[in-house]
């Protein structure tokens, strides 16, 4: 196999909290190849979130990461220094939030944030980067792209900002995009176009795309793999076909079964009973045990994250058995 | 349908207007056309429900669903229209029964920390109305409550918390807890399901069912999630710009959707499915309800838009037995 674009090993970052130390992301392994979109899926305080920002360097204190290697193109980006990583952020590697001012300057007008964030890693003429800007507004479906360009970011509805957003992360032609939650906020019809943006892109440039989301209907549309998290680890991964259609975690076939879907009209859903552990007090062994319908006592000791090959894998002593769903309409 | 419904529509409406400041009323005063930039949220909603059923109502941020699901419960006052309680119009009621049928529509919150008072208990949440409105008698109170939680699977024991010390589920429970606590015939659930995590939004689908069985409740389910509103339904109103551009029974709306706005809503909606699916999306955006389009207001956007859409708005007509939608296709075609 050769080298992938992207191979997260072991990465662990916690939080430390005068509560006690928050394992936030526990040993998380993922690998990306170029052009590949990875769902990465997890409800709140799954760690999704911060396995994104620790990839780039931008856990915050108290969190930090400590242990794992984040490999990006063969190079380890958990060592490497502020001035190496400002290199690469925006660069090589972007991220888009969920919220699209974490990303916009509300006093700057849009041209002025677009042509200083193409002149920060290129030594480019002020006309150049502006024309430049130019073609990335078009490229995400913005009409009269020179216009929006002496805008200010209040001037634009939610949708048009978060595609500013994604504009101003295709700047630079990264080989990786970290979107988190970029559609969370959004309506149906504007979420489809951005959608149907993001596809055409990574298509087109080959760039590769970790989308972090807890919507599993944007994923299995969307992506090309998943992974699933649960209190920081990855607890099943696999192509969307194997995920949705087969999944062998007990945790990925409550999440499946949770979501309404027309086949099981006026049934009552099979709800995962109990809550999203606190993890700040994770139980012992798999930290799904409390709320599985099927511990055993192996379950007291942690599962090793194991299957068929190493991106079709699970962590789960008992997995559920290899069916395919027939009501994934 | 045979009894008179528990709620009916006619008309309603909402408009917000801003005052107009000082400089603007004296412009106005000597001739110029200042204009008072009322938003109309919500414009001339028909709408029935009957009594044990379920009504969803669609639609993206801004098309003016939570401020219909506000009037119906009786927190915003309508402009226009009347409001039908059991077939009569609450305008016209005597103030005791107009106190009556308002408590018996009760409201469910999205966002539970918002709407549960950070510094009550649990116990002075769920129980200060039965008290206040005579329901229960001060002394019964806490047992009253107990039961109540128990109701909405909540433990007994957490009389005593503060709603900061729960989930987001179980507060979602609380707030549940409390709008049943005086006994309504009707919930109106706006977005209630939709700040929580796909696990915890099951179980609360689940409670809303089983209370609907237990206590033969109405619900009018007001939500941006088609997936959910699917499930739990059993008529959908599809609601576009302040208006309802498509109304029938759940399984019908959803496998032949009719109104072109419902059909891309529908075709949108991003589904689990194991095939990979390409995104063709509606073009432009939500118009502004300051400045809404003139004719059909979803003209702009409709790839079937001809000159008359422009012109003339569409009424909500009946298509078929039990099914309403607002578009022109439906004269020049048939139905």
């Amino acid at each position: 196999m050769t080298e992938p674009l992207l191979r997260v090993d072991g990465l662990k970052t916690h939080f430390l909290t005068r509560a006690g130390t928050v394992k936030a992301v526990d040993g998380v392994d993922l690998r990306l190849d170029r052009g590949e979109i990875l769902g990465l899926v997890g409800e709140s305080g799954s760690g999704k979130s911060v396995t994104g920002q620790s990839i780039l360097g931008l856990v915050d204190p108290p969190g930090r990461v400590v242990g794992g290697r984040v490999l990006f193109q063969g190079e380890d980006l958990v060592g490497a220094g502020e001035k190496r990583l400002r290199a690469i952020r925006g660069r090589r590697i972007a991220m888009i939030f969920q919220d699209p001012m974490m990303t916009l300057n509300p006093v700057l007008s849009i041209g002025t944030q677009m042509v200083e964030a193409v002149r920060a890693h290129e030594a480019v003429s002020r006309a150049e980067a502006w024309e430049r800007s130019r073609r990335a507004l078009a490229r995400v479906g913005i009409a009269s792209p020179d216009e929006r360009l002496a805008s200010y970011p209040h001037q634009f509805s939610g949708g048009m900002r978060q595609r500013v957003a994604i504009a101003i992360a295709l700047l630079h032609s990264p080989d990786l995009i970290i979107a988190d939650e970029p559609t969370t906020a959004l309506d149906v019809t504007i979420q489809a176009q951005i959608l149907f943006e993001v596809q055409k892109l990574c298509h087109e440039t080959g760039t590769a795309l970790i989308w972090v989301t807890h919507d599993l209907a944007v994923v299995s549309a969307l992506a090309d793999r998943v992974a699933v998290m649960y209190a920081g680890r990855v607890v099943e991964t696999g192509t969307v076909a194997e995920i949705i259609g087969a999944p062998r975690h007990p945790y990925t076939r409550g999440l499946l079964e949770s979501v309404p879907s027309r086949n099981r009209r006026g049934v009552p859903l099979r709800s995962i009973p109990g809550m999203t552990p606190s993890v700040l007090d994770l139980p012992e062994g798999c930290a799904f045990r409390p709320r599985c319908d099927r511990p055993t006592a192996a379950c007291t000791t942690m599962p090793e994250l194991a299957g068929e090959r190493d991106d079709r894998a699970w962590r789960c002593w008992n997995p559920v058995a290899a069916e395919v769903r027939g009501d994934a309409a | 349908m045979t009894a008179a419904p528990i709620i009916e529509l006619d008309g309603l409406t909402k408009r917000f207007s801003r005052k107009l400041d000082v400089v603007e009323r004296f412009a106005r005063r000597l001739g110029a056309a200042v204009d008072d930039r009322a938003v109309q949220a919500v414009s001339g909603v028909d709408l029935s429900i009957a009594e044990g059923e379920v009504v969803g109502l669609v639609g993206e941020s801004g098309c003016g669903k939570s401020t219909l699901g506000r009037m119906v419960a009786g927190i915003l006052p309508p402009s226009a229209g009347t409001l039908r309680w059991r077939g009569r119009d609450l305008r016209e009621l005597s103030p005791a029964d107009r106190h009556h049928a308002n408590l018996k529509i009760q409201m469910v919150f999205q966002d539970p920390m918002a709407s549960l008072n950070p510094r009550l208990r649990v116990a002075d949440i769920v129980g200060e109305a039965p008290v206040v409105h005579g329901l229960v008698p001060r002394r019964q109170a806490e047992d009253y409550v107990a039961a109540t939680l128990r109701q909405v699977g909540l433990d007994p024991a957490y009389l005593r918390r503060y709603p900061h010390q729960f989930s987001g589920g179980q507060r979602q429970r609380i707030g549940i807890a409390r709008a049943l606590a005086v006994k309504p015939d009707v919930l109106v659930c706006d977005e209630s399901v939709a700040a929580l995590d796909v696990s915890i939004q099951a179980q609360i689908i689940n409670l809303f069912m089983r209370l609907r069985e237990e206590l033969s409740l109405t619900y009018l389910f007001i939500s941006h999630d088609l997936g959910v509103v699917e499930h739990i339904s059993d008529r959908t109103a599809i609601m576009y710009l302040g208006r309802i551009v498509e109304l029938a029974p759940t399984p019908e709306l959803f496998d032949k959707p009719n109104h072109p706005y419902a059909k891309a809503l529908l075709d949108e909606a991003p589904r689990v499915s194991v095939e990979k699916r390409r995104f063709a999306p509606i073009r432009g955006e939500i118009p502004s309800p300051l400045d809404p389009p003139a004719g059909c207001a979803f003209h702009p956007r409709c790839p079937h838009a001809m000159p008359r859409c422009s012109a003339e708005r569409p009424a909500l007509r009946a298509i078929a037995p039990r099914r309403w939608s607002a578009c022109h296709l439906n004269e020049t075609t048939g139905p």
